[in-house]
Order: structure tokens, then C-alpha cells, then sequence
């Protein structure tokens, strides 16, 4: 719909796009969300050529161009690299209302970082290489959430 | 390798809000370009537009922009990304010996959509958009990590907004001239620690054109043409953990190109001015590391210094830079165009006197994925 601005003759169309996707996750996404939904163990895969471990596991490594089908189970601790302090509201998006903490996780085992949330700790206790451990969700969905959060440990 | 040169270059004042519609942006600065560089549209050979689906709402945008940039009837074709690589495609356009006079047109306005939402939708749908990554949190997850590394300190990223808010005044385009200080942005509304309001670039609405021409073109149309002496671009991987966020050398990688083409051995000393895409202020401090012009994790103290200050030996950001004015997919061709404008004479009251080598910067994607340099020159 056209609304006119005041009496300046201006006018804005106000409308909005509906979409809906269904995305093919992939194998290696499949295998990862399929492990940790049925066994709550977190997997990662690892290239043949240079040898790093991906997580979340990827169709071929970035860096050597190789496809990756050697998949490695990680365990579910590691170091924060990184993280930040969300604290603006934009609640179609955001899984937690604000202020909420996500970082980056280097998995003990794995050569990347996964990017996730940080729970159940103080704001002012969190730092960059503290450790932590994965708290899973009750009723997986097959979605990066399955992990609810990264707790220190 | 024959030289490809700017001829014209036009922008539109960028602010929030603008009551235009895209075609009249981008009719605006086709126009302003042409009238720069002395040509009409029936000059005009062949065009690159970038435009971007998400940010306007259009699908297959680069066919809904046709009209207004002269495009319905020539040779056209569309980067969807920063007008940098549009700038890019255009100069090897020429190059090919395909086509002659071109136009390059990048336009965006943040403020018809959610910015949020859209740069949500970079991130992968399967993976981490479920976080509720945007453009600003995944930026406050670099700039922690760079500011951890190698202990830049807020205040100094401060330094950055500060410089480049104040530079703002002098450009009549840009959409925030501020006089603030650190204290000012230090205590400014906190979005993702440690970024901050006056950390951060605005939502803008804008446009820019430039027009490319081969040697002779230039030579025989234009007065003061800007030789793209050096150029290169370089991009990282894709997820963000799978980077190193602190890490330039993508950007090292790519000016490398630019001043190896351009005949740069020491940039800090023969670059006069430089116009970065620092679209939060850690970024400026990171640019200027990968850029070389000093050394690893040693911006800050390179900003503490005042050397890329206006009075400084290689201002940064005469215009204001992106913090001053953000619209997305134009603000790396802003870059270009302010570059031509130093090192024609003609940046007014922002000019860098005596500029004759300019750099100007451009990024893609989450976190500066990728980046495009230009050496420029007289």
C-alpha cells in the first residue's frame, strides 16, 4: 500500500517479500546434524591433503580444494577464540533476547572454530580462551541450535 | 597492458531517508558522470551496473536498473557486489579490445529495507543464520579478536571515528558530519561489544558513477584523465571460523597486485592519500596493516601517531570514509570517485594538497571476505 509522508506529496510503498526455501543441507551438514541428533556427539571431516579438521564438516576443503570423506568425531569441549556481547533487539533473527553472547569455539580436535552461543555464564566472567563444554538441547530439530549453548567449564 | 583511465565521475549526497526512488538515484549520478565527463549517453558503450536483489527488493536486479542508467540500449551486464569490483569488470571490458566507453553505476538504499535482516542472510541458512549473524555482530566478532591479538585498544579504533566524522565536514556528500571526541564514542550506545554506536557506519541511501575509457579515448576527451595504474583483489574463505579474523594477508594479497602494477615499493611514503571501506572503525586500523602502511597489530599506535590525519603524511579518509556514510554497494566506488577527485585537484575543501597518487579500497562480504585496491594517479 502507498502512504503519502505528511503533505509533501512524497510517497512510500509499504509491502513485504514472502519466501519460503526448503535448502538441501548436504552430506556433510546431514552427517553433523544427524550425529548430534541421534547421538549428541559433534563430528567434523578433514582433508586429505592438508590434513585440517573442519567443523562443521564441509563438502571439500576451502583451502586445498579437495573433496573431504573422512569424518572425525570431535569432542564436545573447547577454547573460546572469540565472542561478542549482542545487545541490540532484532527478534526475527535472534535465537536469545538480548543481551546474549556469541563466539567462536575451537573444538578440542578440530582445526576451525564454530561459531555459537555462550550460556550460562556472568557477562564479566567470559574471555577470550576460556574453556567450555556443549549443553545440548532435550528435543533435537536438526538444526545448529541442537547445541543450545556453549557453558564454561 | 594498455592504460585504462577515469573520465568522469559523479555521487549523490548520501543520507537516510532519501524520498527518491531508485530509478531518479541512479538517473541522477548517470547524469552527473556524463556531465563530468563532457559525453552524453549516446557516448556511452557499454555499462556495469551493481546493484544487489536483497537491498533492493528486486530480483535479477540488474535488469530493473537498465532505464535509468542508459542501459536499455547498450551492452550492459551487473557485478552484484561493492562498485569496486564493478569499477573491475569494466576496466577489463576495455581491456578485451570488446568495448569502449563504459559506464560504471552503484546504488543502494539501506533505509527501504532491514538492514539486519538482509545482512543475516549472508550467513549460511543450514549452518549459523540461525545465530542471528549480522553485519554487525559478526564485525564485533573480528574486531575482538584483532583488538585481543594485538592489544588495540577502543580508544584507538575511537581515534578512527573521531578523524573520520570530523574529515566529514569538509565533504558536502557525506551523510554524517560530526565534531565528537573519544570520550564521545566511547560512552555511545553499546551494539556488540566492543562495538559501539559511533563505531559503527549508518544506514544510507546513495548512488555513484564513473566512466572508463581506454588511453586514446582519454586522451581525447578528457582534460584531467585518473590513470588506474595498479589494481588487484583477493578473497578469503567463507565461514568465519574457518578464518582467522585478525588476518590481512587476503588484503596483502591483493594491494600487492596493485602496487606491483603501479611501480609502489614503499606505499607508505608514495601513496598521498587513501580512501579505505572501514564500514566499522577497528577496520580502518586492520586496512592500514594489510594496506603496508605499517606492520602487523601496529595500527593503533599508528593512529596515535596522527599520521593519517589531515594534517598527517598520508591523510586516510579526507571524505569521511564509510562511517560517515554507508550505502552499500556504492561505498567502495565513493572510494574511487573521492581518489580521482584528490588527485585531479579537486576535492575542494577536503583536498590533500599536492595529491597525485591516490588509493582507494573496497570489501565483499562478511568481516572484509574480500577486498579490491586501486592505485590511481594523475
Amino acid at each position: 500500500m502507498t502512504v503519502e509522508l505528511g503533505n509533501t506529496g512524497t510517497r512510500l510503498h509499504q509491502s513485504r517479500i514472502r519466501l519460503r526455501y526448503n535448502w538441501w543441507v548436504g552430506k556433510s551438514m546431514g552427517r553433523f546434524y544427524r550425529e548430534i541428533k541421534e547421538k549428541r556427539k559433534i563430528w567434523g571431516n578433514k582433508c586429505p591433503v592438508c590434513g585440517l579438521v573442519y567443523v562443521p564438516p564441509k563438502e571439500n576443503c576451502p583451502r586445498c580444494f579437495e573433496e573431504m570423506n573422512e569424518f572425525v568425531e570431535l569432542g564436545d569441549r573447547g577454547r573460546l577464540l572469540t565472542y561478542t556481547v549482542v545487545r541490540y533487539s532484532v527478534p526475527l533473527i535472534q535465537p536469545q533476547t538480548p543481551p546474549y553472547v556469541m563466539g567462536i569455539i575451537k573444538l578440542d580436535g578440530a582445526d576451525t572454530g564454530l561459531t555459537h552461543l555462550v550460556g550460562e555464564a556472568d557477562l564479566e566472567d567470559i574471555e577470550v580462551g576460556m574453556r567450555l563444554e556443549a549443553v545440548f538441547r532435550e528435543n533435537p530439530q536438526g538444526n545448529l541450535l541442537d547445541i543450545k549453548y556453549f557453558k564454561p567449564i | 597492458m594498455e592504460k585504462v583511465a577515469i573520465i568522469g565521475v559523479g555521487q549523490t549526497r548520501y543520507e537516510r531517508n532519501n524520498p527518491c526512488s531508485h530509478d531518479e538515484m541512479a538517473f541522477e549520478v548517470t547524469n552527473k558522470a556524463l556531465e563530468d565527463a563532457g559525453l552524453t549517453i549516446a557516448d556511452i558503450d557499454n555499462s556495469v551496473t551493481c546493484t544487489n536483489d536483497f537491498w533492493d527488493g528486486r530480483t535479477i536486479s540488474c535488469m530493473t536498473i537498465t532505464d535509468a542508467t542508459g542501459s536499455s540500449r547498450v551492452p550492459t551486464t551487473n557485478v552484484e557486489g561493492d562498485g569496486t569490483y564493478g569499477v573491475l569488470m569494466g576496466m577489463t571490458r576495455i581491456l578485451s579490445g570488446l568495448h569502449d566507453i563504459t559506464l560504471v553505476v552503484a546504488q543502494s538504499k539501506g533505509s527501504i529495507g532491514e538492514p539486519n535482516l538482509i545482512t543475516n542472510a549472508i550467513f549460511d541458512p543450514v549452518y549459523d543464520r540461525i545465530l542471528g549473524l549480522d553485519a554487525v555482530n559478526s564485525a564485533a566478532l573480528q574486531a575482538k579478536r584483532y583488538m585481543t591479538k594485538y592489544g588495540i585498544t577502543e580508544g584507538q579504533c575511537a581515534r578512527v571515528s573521531v578523524k573520520n566524522h570530523k574529515n566529514a565536514k569538509k565533504n558536502p556528500y557525506a551523510q554524517l558530519p560530526l565534531d565528537i571526541t573519544v570520550e564521545d564514542v566511547l560512552s555511545s550506545r553499546p551494539l556488540a561489544d566492543p562495538i559501539k554506536l559511533l563505531d559503527a557506519s549508518p544506514v544510507s541511501d546513495g548512488a555513484c558513477a564513473v566512466i572508463l575509457a581506454r588511453e586514446s579515448d582519454a586522451k581525447r576527451i578528457c582534460r584531467k584523465p585518473v590513470w588506474i595504474k595498479g589494481v588487484g583483489h583477493c578473497s578469503d574463505m567463507y565461514h568465519l571460523g574457518d578464518r582467522d579474523l585478525s588476518d590481512v594477508s587476503v588484503l596483502q594479497t591483493a594491494v600487492k597486485k596493485a602496487y606491483d602494477m603501479a611501480g609502489i615499493k614503499d606505499p607508505k611514503r608514495e601513496i598521498h592519500v587513501a580512501e579505505v571501506y572501514e564500514a566499522f572503525s577497528y577496520m580502518e586500523l586492520m586496512w592500514m596493516e594489510g594496506l603496508g602502511f605499517c606492520e602487523r597489530g601496529r595500527a593503533g599506535k599508528l593512529m596515535d601517531s596522527g599520521f593519517t590525519q589531515m594534517e598527517g603524511p598520508l591523510p586516510v579518509n579526507p571524505s569521511g570514509g564509510v562511517l560517515s556514510a554507508h550505502p552499500v554497494l556504492a561505498a567502495g566506488l565513493a572510494r574511487i570517485v573521492e581518489g580521482v577527485l584528490q588527485v585531479r585537484g579537486e576535492a575542494e575543501d577536503r583536498q590533500v594538497q599536492g595529491a597525485s597518487v591516490a588509493l582507494a579500497h573496497g570489501i565483499e562480504g562478511a568481516c572484509g571476505q574480500g577486498h579490491c585496491v586501486y592505485v590511481l594517479e594523475r
